[in-house]
């Protein structure tokens, strides 16, 4: 049997999404399942993120393994100049599973080829990060009973934001529509708009952020709009607030819709969204631990 | 008007002709040739209607695979080869890109593993035609002016 990995959300299928989800649903109602009682499970955060290792040591803590690993690559040899293939090849004799986070992209691709036990990908870089994305679409199918057919309304950096790619990516397999909100200078790549067309997704571009656009989405997606991604100080001044979302601009939304964010935010959710019914933010991180314990099982064959 | 033969016959071997000249080296150096024994000749900026300036090259008792001879089509994609037998030409061949280019070119993203670690390069060709190439490991899409060659 060949060895499962998951470095990008393109590794799944339709139905292997499906069936994921469905475990991340059993994982809510039940957290506790000691599924990986005995096994070793390795956290490699060579480039920390707190809340990424947070999230799979809990699903791991769920599940019943035990963890190694570290959080900051500069407490390991790594940081003595060895290899990364040295250090997994070691690490994959000690672990039953090899979570790994990377500023270098393509280091998990990489990762899985030299490891002997499955490699799933905790971001590299500006590359991938499928476990932010099996969150989002559980977050998405938890509040709207389904995949198919949703509007989706990506706002902010839809140029860099690799969350939002990735979404778009995994998205494609259930017939959706959607509006990419954002600045000139960070607007929807060429590639995936071509991947839309092919695939013949509809798809609609705006500069603007307004209602409009807002009461016919599903779902909300948001996306932090940084300062250093542009190459021009003078339009991040002018657009910084433009693509800030307030409670007043959900008056006339549809009573599904759902707004969603990768976190931590800026300033794009004003806080009094908060405590409207419509945000979902902050369960969506909570969904998280259940996509991974899902993700984990996948990948083991559990 | 007869044409004159550019370079020397070539009784068996191969000739790598409609080289574009600026490519010429490039492909000296993808096809390892400095490793060879063989005779070589190699001619450059011959007129070419095609092309306005080329470069050939003809190589005494070699006759390449295909997936050696492949490699090229990334830097020469409209090369014709001529395999020679017997002062005749017995076979002509175009290149063409494989679907897969391992080792010969180098990433174009300065922050892909590709670039830090010591490993082998690996990408995909996603358009024959345009010459887009996608990198197995970072998934970043090069263009054909972009790509590196090692
Ligand atoms: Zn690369």
């Amino acid at each position: 049997m060949s060895k499962r990995d998951l470095v990008s959300i393109t590794d799944f299928s339709k139905e292997e999404i499906l069936a994921l989800l469905e475990k991340a649903k059993k994982f809510e109602e039940n957290p506790n399942q000691r599924l990986l009682e005995g096994k070793v499970v390795a956290t490699l955060f060579f480039e920390p993120s707190t809340r990424t290792r947070l999230s799979f040591e809990t699903a791991v803590n769920r599940l019943g393994g035990r963890i190694i690993g570290f959080s900051d690559a500069s407490s390991t040899s790594t940081s003595k100049g060895e290899t990364l293939k040295d250090t997994i090849k070691m690490v994959s004799n000690y672990a039953d599973l090899v979570i790994m986070r990377h500023h270098l992209e393509g280091a998990a691709r990489y990762a899985a080829e030299v490891s002997d036990v499955p490699v799933v990908n905790a971001g590299d870089g500006a590359n991938q990060h499928p476990s932010q994305t099996l969150l989002d679409l559980y977050s998405i199918y938890k509040t709207q009973g389904t995949l198919e057919n949703l509007t989706i309304t990506m706002v902010g950096d839809l140029k860099y934001g690799r969350t939002v790619h990735s979404l778009l990516m995994a998205m494609s397999h259930f017939k959706p529509t959607f509006n990419f909100i954002a600045p000139d200078e960070l607007r929807m790549p060429e590639e995936y708009k071509t991947f839309c067309r092919e695939n013949h997704i509809p798809f609609n571009e705006y500069t603007d952020f307004t209602e409009d656009v807002i009461n016919q989405s599903d779902i909300l997606y948001m996306t932090r709009v940084q300062r250093e991604r542009f190459t021009d100080l003078m339009e991040y001044e002018k657009v910084k607030n433009v693509y800030t979302l307030h409670r007043a601009m959900l008056e006339n939304s549809k009573d599904n819709l759902r707004v969603l964010h990768p976190l931590p935010r800026v300033n794009e959710i004003d806080t009094d969204v908060d405590d409207s019914p419509k945000a979902y933010y902050f369960e969506q991180a909570l969904n998280g631990v259940y996509a991974r314990q899902a993700i984990i099982c996948t990948v083991l064959g559990l | 008007m007869k044409k004159e033969l550019q370079v020397a016959a070539l009784e068996n071997g191969t000739v790598i002709d409609h080289i574009p000249s600026e490519q010429l080296f490039k492909v000296v150096s993808l096809l390892n040739l400095d490793q060879l024994s063989n005779s070589i000749t190699i001619g450059n900026n011959f007129h070419s209607s095609q092309l306005g300036s080329k470069g050939i090259i003809k190589i005494a008792d070699k006759f390449f695979e295909s997936g050696e001879i492949n490699r090229i089509a990334l830097i020469a994609p409209n090369v014709k080869l001529n395999v020679i037998r017997n002062y005749e030409v017995c076979e002509k061949k175009n290149v063409s890109l494989p679907n897969e280019i391992t080792g010969i070119v180098k990433c174009a993203n300065p922050k892909c593993i590709t670039n830090n670690e010591p490993m082998t390069t690996s990408f995909k060709v996603i358009d024959k035609n345009e010459v887009k190439i996608k990198c197995k490991y970072c998934e970043r899409v090069i263009a054909k002016e972009d790509i590196i060659i090692k």
